[in-house]
């Protein structure tokens, strides 16, 4: 799950990481009132959750309340990569003499978190890492130690010169780990870390991404969750415990199992279609979930036909078909649907489904041809 | 033959009094898998099915019955420790089924579990079958498999079910099916496996499922080029997925321009592997290779 900035910054703050003082405002009003209070110049900063907020024009510098108004009101109409800015994160301006990259990661390869550091921040890491690969820098963490002081006093002495700097630079690293293993985060990244010209380090952005598997031991976060700044079908197949993401076609699926799925999406283009969504219903066969995943799909008014693509290890095929049936009663009209049933019980699956207007098919490929050929 | 798991399995089944555990003991012990033991904390003394024993932890049924394999199918909050417990007891291959474990817990029970000697497969798998030996330490639905010669290795559960009921029904048979997991942090990779089947006798070809995210296959079309005489076949799902969604497992993600499903197969055709681009491609490029994987 991705947090805001200003989320993300609340975390950091818990833990000790330098940031500037700053609010969030919903309204130009409420922009003005908090630049009001702070007295000096600030910058308006959309929160929405997609990189490159300041390169679509969501991120401004206001000398004082009159132009934070008017910055605020810009900004909070626009739409940046589809989403709607709906808070803008005021905050005092801060100096820049130099701009470093801190992040914190789990590595897959090494099974381990990893700092990643580089002295050229402010810039899209991956960025450097392609053009300029040494220039970042890695550190493996013991998770069962953490970070030591002297591997972050260590790595802090790579990223600047001034000792004075240094010194301040380590500990933010410690607690951007804390940071990072209290969350539960995938990723805990601030960039740019920035030293001011008086020799000063604050983080003036950052980044938290925390692991879904963890959310039910992390209810302050949780809590956290953007509902507007995601598809309503990803919202509502979440409480139903099922996997779902909108595409851009016109062929819905519904399948059984993760890996299924992808290759159900991917077998409905190599057939010359292209697919309405991804979405698993997972290893139970609750017939409400076949209703949930049945709404969510007819609501997309790009859906042309719909394929259904069940491998019943665990998944009994006669409990996936009295679920079809129930959901199906509810719609008056629904687009063509294919079902494919393999697996436990289906026979009996097949039986159930004699009643209904469904094309039948005993592949996969089989009923992913037809699928496509009914979208048009 | 197989890998990991054959006649000598000595099975203990960690929540085998839970609605899945109990399932799927059952289904195990009628595939012909030698279950041993059973584990619920506050639940030793009873019998499962009444017959197999269950105990209070895992070093007692490890001291009573000689278990050296385990399955788990205890709830994700509590999944990690029990893997540690198997760990400890000195079971020497432990199997975890559970889906939705915090990584933060798998990353302190991986060197844990390596500390002890053991190996984890999983989490988040339908684990494995022999069906040379008929022996199943898993979820897999049994009817799918046919003795035969070539080896599958998958990180997905439905898809390798998918594609094995492809294979049997293309007159291919199976020595090993593995399901690796489709979580970021795993206990035993393609590499791993493909090692294994690359010893085994039985094995003389392999199928590799991979998807989207990470960097397991790349890794893994690297180590048969320099390593195997066997040949692979590989499949990569997630040719279609949008970059950064989770595609329903946790691992299954395309960050960036890494990860991609188009970077994996370059991988393996750059390694000499044989890379179907549909599921239906499997058998007969497993046919092409000229290994005998008819049964």
């Amino acid at each position: 799950m991705k947090i805001h900035e200003y989320q993300a910054k609340e975390l950091f703050r818990r833990e000790g990481v330098p940031v500037p003082l700053g609010e969030v405002a919903a309204t130009p009003a409420e922009a003005r009132s908090i630049a009001e209070r702070y007295g000096k110049p600030v910058v308006v900063k959309s929160q929405v959750l997609v990189g490159g907020r300041g390169k679509a024009g969501g991120v401004k510098l206001a000398k004082d309340p009159d132009e934070t108004e008017k910055q605020a009101k810009n900004i909070l109409g626009m739409t940046i990569k589809g989403l709607p800015v709906n808070k803008v994160l005021i905050t005092e301006a801060v100096d820049i003499a130099t701009e470093i990259y801190v992040g914190v990661i789990m590595d897959r390869a090494s099974q381990r978190p990893v700092v990643i550091a580089s002295a050229a921040g402010g810039v899209e890491i991956e960025e450097v890492a392609k053009e300029n690969p040494e220039a970042i820098l890695r550190l493996q963490v013991d998770p069962l130690y953490g970070i030591m002081p002297f591997q972050s006093r260590a790595l802090a002495q790579e990223l600047h010169d001034d000792p004075s700097v240094v010194k301040q630079i380590a500990p933010i690293i410690e607690k951007l780990y804390r940071a990072f293993d209290r969350a539960d985060a995938s990723l805990a990244e601030i960039n740019p870390l920035v030293v001011t010209p008086t020799g000063g380090v604050v983080a003036i952005d950052a980044k938290v991404n925390v692991d879904d598997s963890a959310l039910y031991r992390q209810k302050d976060i949780e809590e956290m969750r953007d509902l507007s700044a995601e598809d309503p079908g990803e919202t509502e197949s979440r409480s139903a415990d099922l996997s779902f993401v909108k595409l851009d076609g016109n062929v819905g699926c519904v399948v059984n199992g993760a890996g299924l799925a992808m290759a159900t999406m991917d077998l409905i283009q190599t057939y010359g279609g292209e697919p309405a969504n991804f979405l698993d219903i997972g290893g139970s066969s609750n017939p409400e979930k076949v209703v949930t995943a049945l709404n969510i799909i007819m609501r997309d008014p790009n859906v042309k036909s719909i394929f259904i693509n069940i491998f019943g290890g665990i998944t009994r095929c006669d409990d996936v078909a009295r679920g079809l049936v129930t959901a199906f009663k509810q719609f008056d009209k629904t687009p063509p649907v294919v079902v494919r049933l393999t697996g436990t019980n289906e026979a009996e699956g097949r039986d159930i489904l004699r009643e209904m207007e469904l094309t039948s098919a005993t592949t996969m490929d089989d009923g992913i041809k037809k699928a496509v050929e009914l979208a048009g | 033959m197989s890998i990991l798991v054959d006649k000598n399995t000595r099975l203990v089944v960690q929540g085998i009094t839970g609605r899945d555990g109990s399932f799927h003991a059952s289904q195990m012990l009628d595939y012909g898998t030698n279950v041993v033991a059973g584990v619920t904390p506050g639940k030793g003394g009873q019998r499962f099915q009444d017959t197999v024993p269950i105990f209070n932890t895992v070093k007692a049924a490890v001291e009573e019955t000689d278990a050296n394999t385990s399955i788990i199918y205890v709830r994700a909050p509590f999944a990690a420790d029990a893997v540690c417990e198997a760990a400890e007891a000195g079971v020497r291959l432990i199997v975890c089924i559970t889906e939705g474990i915090p990584v933060r817990d798998m990353a302190r029970a991986l060197p844990y579990v390596r500390s002890h000697g053991a190996r984890l497969i999983g989490p988040n798998c339908p684990g494995l079958i022999s069906a040379q030996e008929r022996v199943k330490v898993g979820i897999l639905p049994t009817e799918i498999f046919n003795p035969g010669t070539v080896g599958v290795v998958s990180r997905s559960g439905t898809l390798t079910y998918e594609v094995v009921f492809q294979l049997t029904e293309g007159g291919i048979g199976q020595t090993t099916c593995v399901g690796i997991g489709g979580d970021p942090l795993i206990g035993t990779n393609f590499i791993d496996t493909l090692e294994m089947f690359e010893k085994d006798d039985s094995t003389y070809a392999v199928a590799l499922i991979g998807e989207i995210g990470g960097t397991d296959e790349q890794d893994a079309a690297d180590f048969i080029a320099k390593n195997m005489s066997k040949p692979v076949v590989a499949f990569i799902a997630g040719q279609t997925a949008p970059e950064g969604k989770r595609m329903g497992h946790a691992g299954a993600i395309v960050s960036g321009a890494s990860g991609t499903a188009e970077e994996k197969m370059k991988a393996f055709e750059k390694a000499g592997v044989r890379v179907a681009r549909i599921p239906s491609d499997i058998a007969p490029l497993l046919k092409e290779t000229g290994a005998n994987v008819t049964a």
